[in-house]
């Protein structure tokens, strides 16, 4: 199991409920990590439609969660 | 006043102090965009908006995007601060200035940033209307499609 650290923004903290929490998970992706809180949350954006951050980056859906590492789930943006 | 090229404001953006930082006796040009927020979008009369942002990542990626528009067009200086928090019709939301030695690459930079911004930058938006219903801007009607059909409408 490894912790990991989720900050919802917009959208997702309305949905979710709080602006962020850590969870113990064994998920091993981002990608399995929004599967795992589609379960707890009603969250109506899916993977095609959000992007994902690590530790306050853009990354690759399939990239492999650490222990510790940051994880933010991006909706579709509009500023300006 | 922050120098910094891509910045957030809890308050009204004081442009002619953001102008300043931009002024440079080598420049004989000087171009900006302002976004203002407008009283209504897609049909609906919007009464104000709520901006928020990812800002760790949105001051990283809006620094990208202006420091690509200065090396991509040749314009001396660029700049942009968006705004956080409850806005009201007519406040400004973004702006963007750009400041070079003549003036066709001072327009291109600034529509490039603007551009980009709304593009890449991790800001939502949320507009309140008339009617006393809610939404934010470019998630909830994608999501409300989500089950029925793939999804058509790019992102970018």
């Amino acid at each position: 199991m490894k912790k990991i650290r989720i900050r919802y923004y917009a959208i997702l903290r309305e949905q979710a409920g709080k602006s962020e929490e850590t969870l113990e998970t064994q998920a091993a992706t981002p990608a399995a990590l929004l599967a795992e809180l589609q379960k707890r949350y009603p969250f109506t954006l899916n993977e095609t439609q959000l992007k994902v951050a690590i530790d306050a980056e853009f990354r690759d859906w399939q990239t492999p969660l650490k222990d510790g590492d940051s994880v933010v789930f991006i909706p579709p943006v509009a500023g300006g | 006043m922050t120098s910094s090229i891509f910045s957030f404001s809890d308050n009204a953006i004081d442009i002619d102090a953001l102008r300043k930082t931009l002024c440079d006796p080598a420049c004989g040009g000087y171009c900006s965009f302002e976004g203002w927020v407008r009283n209504n979008n897609e049909g609906h009369d919007v009464t104000r908006l709520e901006y928020e942002a990812f800002v760790d990542l949105a001051i990283k990626e809006g620094e990208r995007i202006v420091q690509e528009a200065i090396k991509r067009f040749g314009v001396d200086k660029a700049a942009c601060m968006h705004r956080v928090g409850s806005l009201a019709i007519g406040d400004i939301a973004v702006w963007v200035g750009v400041s070079s030695g003549h003036r066709d690459e001072a327009f291109k930079a600034c529509r490039y940033i603007i551009d980009e911004i709304k593009h890449r930058v991790p800001i939502w938006k949320k507009e309140h209307y008339v009617n006393g219903d809610s939404g934010w801007v470019n998630c909830e009607r994608c999501a409300e499609h989500a089950g029925e059909h793939a999804h058509s409408h790019a992102h970018r």
